[in-house]
């Protein structure tokens, strides 16, 4: 550096300064915004009129439950196949590449378009029906997407969910992959240590700052969830996205709409500071 | 040390990132987004050199994608001049007519939109009296109650009929082998209905009748105009009225037959043309495809009757123009175009929205106008009809009541709650949103002083 004088602090300041700019006006001053709303009647005056709505409404509680449920069951699905998928892509053997491309095919598609792809399968006179039928396994068209059975719904929505957004998890642990095969993984197997061991000892444990950001991203995606959901349940199965939208576009009350937001924000915030907790990464693991 | 705060920071920062945007979306602004393919909502500031500057007409109708390009490429063409249509949800519609009058800078020129939005409209002080142009209109044959109605309870006209449609019932054929004996097709009831999708049920092992519950159907206006109307001779009035008891355990009965896939139905032409329903009632404009795409399968009829009558609810869409409006003379001569007899069976033809005048359709109209025209015909001239509006004077909490009315039927027919308990909460959650918005009955309820009343 030719002049001295420039304090080694103002460079990183300087490069941070975009993205605080950017944070500041399309996130935080917008979050303000919505947390005045929620504590806002229509009126206008202060009230904790919304979340009286909120809390009142028929829906609420099974939004919430069905919010909870989802994740329970989405994430470890998405984790166990994410690693999976992850392997087989970096596996060395031939075609492993073509995997990765394969695998990562969903991240290009919108959330609703998925779920109408899935609701084309599952409907009555979908394409999982014709082929049933085509095999001769059934009679007539078997109704799967029935408010009468919600689990049924549900468990299509895990398994749409799972297709669609476990790339973006995949991903994650490929990048994290790439940075501990290698000489690990060969002295594992100088020790003879079988796939299992491998992965319980030497994968795992390396994996671990790549895991904490894939279940960060992947669960706060998870709680925004919606599309899919209205897709294949239309308003059976609520959860806590699909209420704010409700509220704001079907009822045109931004003011619930937001309670329900700043619920979202505080699971998240609670979820996130667990996984930070749960996961701690010591310094040495990013060292490297 | 630092490495791991970096790292704690990296996380914290896009968690904020991730879970603020469902926070940062509801958050309001006047004009909300844009559709899709709506052009933008500012005019080009005019130069010496632009062309005159377009007609901005803001509309709650022909919102669906397909129907407003229509309205761009097709209905509007012959017009000549530049008009911008800017199909709006009702909610962000209303805000923005009041932010522009309260701001004193009118950018919106024509408004068209249903009857009861009207009425917020005029509430709001936002239109402009349109004795005149209406005097210049009088030799087109307007339907004379439109005409009264559009006066808005006034003397003056402030909404000039545009166009209307109603809510029917479409049926494949396939169905009527198994009509009730005895049953009328032109005038069912809806205990004939029940029996109706009893049969097929029985015979074929499938629920065939259909209703729009999706997230995006009009089963609201079903409980509005239809259920109450026929079962209670009124709506608002009548909510929690034991007749409204005896109601909901009939339509309880019927709901037997309907395939359960309905909580998934927007728009009842697709599962009407899947078969995975034969009988379904919706929008005329939402069953259109069936008839266009299939004309020799499907029929369509009037709505069932109940106990009091065949209730039914006529939609009325009108045109008004904003107080204050920069192009006055632009907005005139595009109402003008638009009540045209040829333009509205342009309308008729390209939207499946009927026209507001009183002339006869063309018999070289599509095959699939001609059913739906005959049907909406019968049922409006039924000797048993009971006209029901929609909602009137709700303005931005039309939505908010309309999830009352859904809330109640979900949680009765869908989640077997007790009827009751189920009225007696939604009635309040009703009369909270009258209240609120000062709204007094409109037909079929008898008309109020103050603001409607659940008895």
């Amino acid at each position: 550096m030719g002049n001295g004088k420039a304090p080694e602090w103002l460079l990183p300041l300087a490069l941070l300064a975009p993205a605080a700019l950017f944070l500041t006006f399309f996130i935080a001053i917008p979050s303000v915004q919505a947390l005045q709303l929620a504590f806002h009647s229509s009126s206008g005056s202060g009230s904790l009129e919304p979340f009286r709505r909120m809390v009142s409404d028929t829906r609420f509680l099974p939004a919430l439950r069905n919010t909870l449920i989802l994740i329970a069951l989405i994430i470890p699905i998405q984790l166990v196949l994410a690693l999976t998928m992850a392997l087989i892509a970096q596996s060395r053997r031939r075609g492993a590449g073509f995997f990765l491309y394969v695998y990562a095919i969903p991240l290009a598609i919108s959330e609703l378009a998925a779920g109408l792809v899935w609701l084309a399968i599952f409907t009555e006179r979908g394409y999982l029906n014709v082929i049933l039928h085509g095999l001769g396994w059934i009679q007539r068209p078997v109704i799967f997407l029935s408010y009468e059975r919600p689990l049924g719904i549900l468990l299509a929505v895990v398994v749409a969910e799972a297709w669609r957004a476990t790339a973006i998890v995949m991903v994650t642990l490929v990048a994290g992959l790439q940075m501990i095969l290698g000489e690990y993984w060969e002295a594992a197997e100088v020790f003879g240590a079988n796939l299992i061991q491998k992965i319980r000892y030497v994968v795992l444990p390396l994996l671990r700052p790549s895991l904490q950001a894939a279940l960060i991203i992947r669960t706060l995606f998870a709680f925004q969830t919606f599309a899919v959901v209205v897709a294949l349940g239309g308003g059976v199965l609520p959860v806590l996205a699909s209420e704010a939208y409700n509220w704001y576009v079907g009822a045109h009350n931004p003011h619930v709409a937001a309670a329900y937001a700043l619920v979202i924000l505080v699971l998240s915030a609670i979820t996130t500071g667990l996984y930070l907790r749960l996961l701690r990464v010591r310094p040495e693991e990013l060292g490297r | 040390m630092r490495d791991r705060r970096l790292w704690t920071v990296f996380s914290l920062l896009l968690a904020l990132l991730l879970a603020c945007q469902p926070a940062a979306t509801p958050t309001p602004t006047p004009t909300a987004a844009p559709p899709p393919a709506a052009p933008s909502p500012t005019p080009p500031p005019p130069t010496p050199t632009a062309p005159p500057r377009p007609v901005l007409f803001l509309s709650t109708q022909l919102r669906p994608v397909e129907e407003a390009e229509k309205m761009r490429n097709v209905i509007l063409k012959p017009f000549g001049a530049p008009v911008e249509f800017i199909p709006e949800d009702e909610g962000p519609f209303h805000d923005r007519i009041r932010a522009e009058i309260q701001a004193g800078k009118v950018t919106v020129d024509v408004v068209g939109a249903l009857h009861g939005n009207f009425v917020t409209l005029l509430k709001d002080n936002a239109l402009e009296d349109l004795a005149a142009l209406m005097e210049r209109l009088k030799d087109r044959p307007m339907v004379s109650q439109f005409v009264e109605l559009g006066k808005l309870g006034t003397d003056r006209p402030y909404c000039i009929p545009w166009m209307q449609a109603t809510y029917i019932l479409a049926i494949n054929k396939k169905a009527l082998d198994y009509l009730p004996a005895g049953a009328d097709l032109n005038a069912l009831t809806w205990d004939q209905l029940r029996q109706w999708g009893e049969n097929i049920h029985k015979a074929t092992g499938e629920r065939k009748l259909g209703f729009p519950l999706g997230p995006k159907g009009l089963i609201h206006r079903f409980v509005q105009g239809y259920l109450y109307p026929s079962y209670t001779g009124a709506f608002v009035t009548t909510y929690k009225s034991p007749e409204a008891v005896e109601m909901w355990k009939a339509f309880k009965a019927l709901w037997e037959h309907v395939n359960p896939q309905s909580t998934t139905y927007d728009f009842m032409q697709e599962p009407l043309l899947a078969e995975e329903v034969w009988i379904a009632w919706d929008h005329t404009a939402r069953l259109v495809n069936a008839f266009k795409e299939r004309p020799n399968d499907f029929i369509a009829a009037p709505v069932p009757a109940g106990p009091k009558g065949r209730g039914f609810m006529p939609v009325l869409a009108c045109l008004g123009i904003v107080k204050g409006a920069p192009n006055r003379e632009g907005a005139e001569a595009l109402i003008e175009f638009l009540t045209r007899p040829e333009t509205q069976l342009t309308i008729l033809r390209e939207v499946a929205f009927f026209p507001v005048l009183d002339i006869p359709i063309p018999a070289d109209m599509p095959v699939h106008v001609r059913i739906e025209g005959e049907a909406v015909v019968k049922q409006s001239r039924a000797p048993d009809a009971i006209p029901a509006l929609l909602p009137v004077g709700l303005g931005g909490k039309a939505g908010e009541f309309n999830k009352v009315n859904r809330d109640t039927l979900e949680r009765i027919v869908l989640k077997g709650e007790e009827i009751e308990k189920v009225l007696q909460e939604e009635a309040a959650n009703l009369q909270a949103i009258l209240n609120e918005t000062g709204a007094a009955c409109w037909p079929p309820d008898p008309p109020s002083t103050g603001p409607c009343t659940v008895r």
